[in-house]
């Protein structure tokens, strides 16, 4: 026995190492037929990774202060060394977490891994985008910029139309009467610490959860229905080597994309650090055309679509919310007989086909100042939204869909 | 089979245990939101400011800070008050039901003197701060526009007393804040001596 058996077996008398190894890596039993849309879970957990190196190293350089704040994001990209590089490897990370974590949904929707027995994985998994939009959103503010504190500025007075106790949530939030230094020292806080330590924790549940129902696949059949001798899935391969090596293959992917960007676009065209935050912030003036970053555009453009009822913005404010965790309610609001879009009618690909058009479109009228032509247009693509879960209980129901498999499908 | 537990005494004992614990806390938890809200130097901060409107000439605007946001004051012309009574159907409130403004500001021209209007330049829907626009019908705005402020955020429209179109994002008129006037071009922004402030 060699001093590292040794060493391992000494650990695994007191940690349960070897058994949490096999149940969650070496022996967690994964459809052998995941395809190009499972890739990425895991390049989401490698973008957190990414995140959060990158922004420990940014914070030992970065002061969270208005006087200072906008001037010392300056110093990390001129004078401190390899500066630069840090703070566009984080800039960009915070897109590239939006759009590996939107394909994650989406496959999610088109392959039914919500549904039973998987709404608590999909319900973690919701929960974990909206702390990733509220780290997002805090994590803007921080550079002090015209975009950081418009922005700001918008997203706390969304919280002051709520009716009777809203003026006073935005003066809690803000801890101030105006987005303020206050407001950037807290918001710093919650950035650094507080959300990332609740990303983790639920990021954990999510695979906990997981992995104690298994994996869907592309086909949307249990696995777990046909199992051999020894109660292995006969459609399942060990997630280690199978897909560590597939996911490895995903990562370089993902990399090269990634890397092409930091070097050659990190500020991409003004999508993912918008022109306007290299001015300094001024209480004073708006911007002449603000616009969220790309992640939130498509719940902006329905906010802006909603017309003001009784005296009030509310009424937008509320769609907007309700257009956010309206995923929450998908297990339920689904009740077709298969899963997988492979599987499904006519019906549902067009509404999913329309929903997909519409979530595009609002991003981009999002990005776009508000003409009453885009106005009408985002009206009409807001309704169609909503139409996609609302209407989801009748036409997944009268969907003529085919007959699923007994077993995954495999060429 | 008997337990030789008392569970009603033992359930007892639970809700109290969890109740007192509950308020324990809540009390120790109280701290931390509290000191959330605004602190003593931010509450400070709100001081009333003096403005010279001398420089103020006819039909421009200038802007102050005044608690951290932007109060405007603008001069206008004749023909600028002339036009405000011209489109009172498309406005959402153009006698200013809505309490937006002091007592003595809820006026046709929601101002104290009829040339001098003071606004708080912070949008009613969600807080940007819109931009002057004093032309008339300019290109991008529209053969009906007479003059006022355009919000580049939501596209929310107001005329020159600050008073909202209707079909707009913002559902009220913009804040007129507390003012009064210390002699003809001193003006005192966030006190009137009249207990607003």
């Amino acid at each position: 026995m060699n001093l590292l058996t040794k060493l391992v077996g000494w650990i695994d008398d007191r940690f349960p190492l070897i058994s949490t190894w096999k149940a969650h890596v070496s022996e967690y039993y994964a459809p052998k037929n995941f395809n190009f849309w499972y890739f990425f879970g895991s390049l989401a957990l490698m973008v957190l990774v990414i995140q959060i190196v990158s922004g420990i190293f940014l914070t030992m350089n970065y002061k969270p202060d208005a006087l200072f704040a906008f001037a010392s994001v300056e110093y990390i990209m001129r004078d401190v060394q390899w500066g630069w590089l840090l703070r566009y490897i984080h800039s960009t990370g915070a897109s590239m977490f939006f759009v590996v974590i939107y394909l994650h949904m989406f496959r999610g929707i088109m392959y039914g891994s919500y549904r039973k027995p998987r709404e608590l994985v999909w319900i973690i998994g919701m929960i974990i985008y909206l702390a990733l939009m509220g780290e997002a959103f805090m994590g803007y503010l921080l550079p002090w910029g015209q975009m950081s504190f418009w922005g700001a500025q918008v997203i706390v007075n969304l919280f002051a139309s709520v009716p009777f106790v809203g003026p006073d949530l935005a003066v809690l939030i803000r801890g101030d009467y105006v987005v303020s230094d206050i407001t950037l020292n807290r918001f710093f806080a919650l950035h650094v610490i507080a959300i990332p330590l609740v990303l983790v924790l639920i990021i954990v549940a999510h695979l906990v959860a997981l992995h104690e129902v298994g994996s869907n696949n592309p086909d949307g059949v249990e696995i777990k229905k046909h199992k051999d001798a020894n109660g292995k899935p006969l459609d399942g391969i060990p997630f280690h080597p199978y897909y560590t090596v597939k996911d490895g293959l995903g990562a370089v992917g993902f990399l090269i994309i990634f890397c092409a960007i930091v070097f050659f676009a990190p500020d991409m065209g003004g999508y993912f650090l918008e022109y306007n935050n290299f001015v300094p912030a001024n209480p004073m003036k708006t911007p002449e055309h603000i616009a969220p970053v790309w992640y939130f555009t498509p719940y902006y453009a329905i906010l802006r679509a909603v017309p003001p009822m009784f005296g009030s913005q509310f009424p937008g404010v509320v769609a907007m919310g309700v257009a956010t965790v309206i995923f929450f309610a998908l297990p339920w609001l689904d009740r077709g007989p298969v899963k997988s879009i492979r599987y499904r009618g006519p019906i549902y690909k067009t509404f999913l086909a329309a929903f997909v058009v519409s979530f595009v479109g609002l991003g981009y009228l999002g990005l776009m100042p508000a003409t009453p032509t885009y106005t009408i247009i985002s009206r009409i693509l807001a309704v169609v939204y909503f139409a996609f879960f609302i209407l989801m209980p009748w036409y997944t129901k009268i969907d003529k869909c085919k007959p699923e498999p007994d077993r995954v499908t495999f060429k | 089979m008997t337990d030789n537990v008392d569970h009603s005494k033992r359930r007892l004992l639970i809700a109290a245990t969890t109740a007192a614990g509950g308020v324990a806390a809540a009390g120790a938890g109280a701290p931390f939101v509290l000191s959330l809200m605004p602190s003593e130097r931010a509450k400070a901060a709100g001081a009333p400011i003096e403005v010279d409107l001398s420089g103020v000439t006819p039909g421009t605007m200038i802007s102050v800070e005044w608690q951290g946001k932007p109060v405007w004051i603008v001069h206008r012309t004749p023909e600028m008050l002339e036009m405000l009574s011209k489109h009172d159907a498309e406005l959402a409130d153009p006698s200013s039901e809505v309490p937006q403004q002091p007592e003595y500001c809820n006026n046709p021209t929601r101002s104290i003197k009829p040339e001098f209007l003071v606004v708080l330049g912070i949008c009613t829907h969600l807080g940007c701060s819109p931009t002057f626009r004093p032309e008339v019908a300019p290109a991008d705005l529209g053969g009906d526009w007479a003059g006022g402020w355009f919000c580049p955020c939501h596209g929310s429209r107001f005329d020159l007393a600050a008073r909202v179109f209707k079909g707009v994002p913002a559902p009220t008129n913009l804040i007129i804040p507390p003012h009064k006037y210390l002699s003809e071009t001193r003006l005192l922004i966030g006190d009137d001596s009249k207990g607003n402030a």
